[in-house]
């Protein structure tokens, strides 16, 4: 990356250089002690023990752990394709033109953005008594869906007015104009936003971990906390961890990617 | 009600948990994310190397398994803490990586017209920073990091159920002695409700407070 201009600082000259190279070489050492640090403790506490290690050889044990993720995997589509669907006819609601149904979608959707997943998730499974994986389905699509809501809300709303007018202009009805002007538009400029909700509805999948639903991060817990291959939390963080990081920088890339394409289509015409 | 009167102390106690964590780990939060706001910003490539991998790292790792690898892994690496201390670290340091991204589009809003004048008039980085930067940095940055503290008020549900005493938690207590589990929840969100909207409320003002017209 070439020097970007910035509120904070000149394109530096070779004094300047020199004084980078410094503080850079000051930060890598710092890091690099750091990570020397906790490289140390790890063989120090015996994290590399063979026989923590061990269970990740069994088929069994692989498997448990698959079919976590193949679990985790389920509910994030369930959960996405349902918050969206909540999201949508939610927002139809606060754009309504009647006063009833828009304070009403509006009452509802403001009060699940307010209220922590957990407590939505814990409340559907402990006082209503519904088994843990629909439990969790339920709470994300609520609070996703609520998010959702305001995304399209929003979205709908920035479309520029003459849109409508014109389309009004033309003989088209409320509906006609919401489907065909409004939404198609309000879709293109929200796709980045609502695949970054996306991200946050696949990190949640993991609160099911807190039900005992078999998800990947509960799969990964009953290995941990296995007494035969002595406790092995830090092994199954290194094996898990990755994998989760791996699957939300997927689709936060894809977030990105979108918006910038978006920023260009944008600048282009 | 009667819930709620029986077991005041009890709720009182998850209550100001909540909200201890919550200030906690907000402060931390505060100030490792502008930190790493700042190296994200630097010149120097190495520390915008470590700010970049912080945020997406941080980002992009569930809540849940940070709590998992923190509350539960430290403790086996040898890093031995107080169970709300390691709550405070985990949900502070998830937190700031959201508070970093919102300081840094902060920043980069701030036009680049404004530093070069500053230097112009002879200003060094720092002064460039605390006083020409940073002051209009913050308007831009309250509203995204007040939305941020208030998911972390959100978010400090989940240390409850890793054996720390906050809001969330008091359900478990209550359940077993028999109280009406659907009223016990409702308490638990009015709870809730009134952290966050006091949450929105301050920001508003501070929002309004600091509002220039450009």
């Amino acid at each position: 990356m070439s020097v970007e201009a910035s509120a904070l600082y000149d394109i530096p000259g070779p004094k300047a250089l020199a004084r980078h190279r410094t503080y850079g070489l000051i930060a890598t050492v710092v890091l690099l002690g750091v990570l020397a640090w906790v490289i140390y403790k790890l063989i120090d506490t015996g994290q590399f023990a063979g026989d923590k290690w061990a269970p990740f050889e069994y088929v069994g044990v692989q498997k448990l752990l698959l079919r976590g993720l193949w679990h985790t995997i389920q509910v994030f589509a369930w959960a996405a394709v349902l918050s969206l669907a909540f999201g949508a006819f939610f927002a139809a609601g606060r754009l309504s033109d009647h006063r009833v149904v828009r304070w009403f979608a509006g009452l509802v959707v403001e009060f699940f953005r307010a209220m922590p997943v957990l407590v939505m998730i814990f409340f559907i499974f402990i006082a209503m008594k519904v088994e843990p994986r629909l439990a969790l389905i339920a709470g994300l699509t609520l609070y996703n869906g609520s998010v959702l809501a305001e995304v399209f809300r929003g979205g709908v709303n920035a479309v520029p007015k003459g849109q409508s007018e014109a389309a009004y202009a033309l003989g088209m009805r409320k509906t006609s104009v919401m489907i065909h002007v409004l939404i198609p538009q309000a879709v293109r400029t929200m796709l980045p936003t609502i695949i970054s909700q996306l991200v946050v509805t696949l990190k949640d999948t993991s609160l099911g971990y807190l039900i005992s639903y078999e998800e990947f991060l509960y799969a990964g817990k009953q290995i941990a906390t296995n007494l035969d291959y002595s406790l092995p939390f830090i092994p199954v963080v290194i094996v898990i961890a990755p994998i989760y990081i791996g699957m939300c920088m997927l689709l936060s890339g894809l977030a990105r990617y979108l918006e910038s394409r978006r920023r260009r289509q944008h600048r282009g015409t | 009600m009667n819930v709620l009167f029986d077991n005041f102390t009890l709720f009182r106690k998850g209550f100001v948990g909540t909200v201890e964590l919550t200030l906690a780990a907000g402060l931390i939060a505060l100030v490792v994310g502008v930190l790493m706001a700042g190296c994200r910003v630097s010149p120097v490539r190495p520390m915008r190397l470590i700010g970049g991998a912080w945020v997406t790292v941080l980002r992009n790792t569930p809540l849940t398994l940070l709590f998992f690898a923190v509350v539960l892994g430290l403790p086996r690496f040898g890093v031995v803490l107080p169970f709300f201390t390691l709550a405070v670290l985990a949900l502070g340091c998830y937190t700031s990586a959201f508070v970093c991204e919102a300081v840094r589009a902060g920043i980069n809003t701030v036009p680049v017209g404004q530093g070069e004048a500053a230097r112009s008039l002879g200003m060094n980085f720092g002064q460039t920073l605390s006083l020409i930067v940073l002051p209009q940095a913050v308007r831009a940055v309250i509203p995204p990091v007040g939305s941020t503290l208030i998911a972390l008020a959100k978010n400090s549900a989940i240390a409850g159920s890793f054996s720390v005493v906050e809001l969330l938690g008091t359900y478990r207590t209550l359940n077993e002695l028999g109280y009406d589990i659907v009223a016990t929840f409702l308490w638990i969100a009015v709870g809730y409700l009134i952290i966050t909207l006091t949450l929105s409320a301050v920001f508003r003002i501070l929002e309004k407070r600091l509002e220039v017209a450009r």
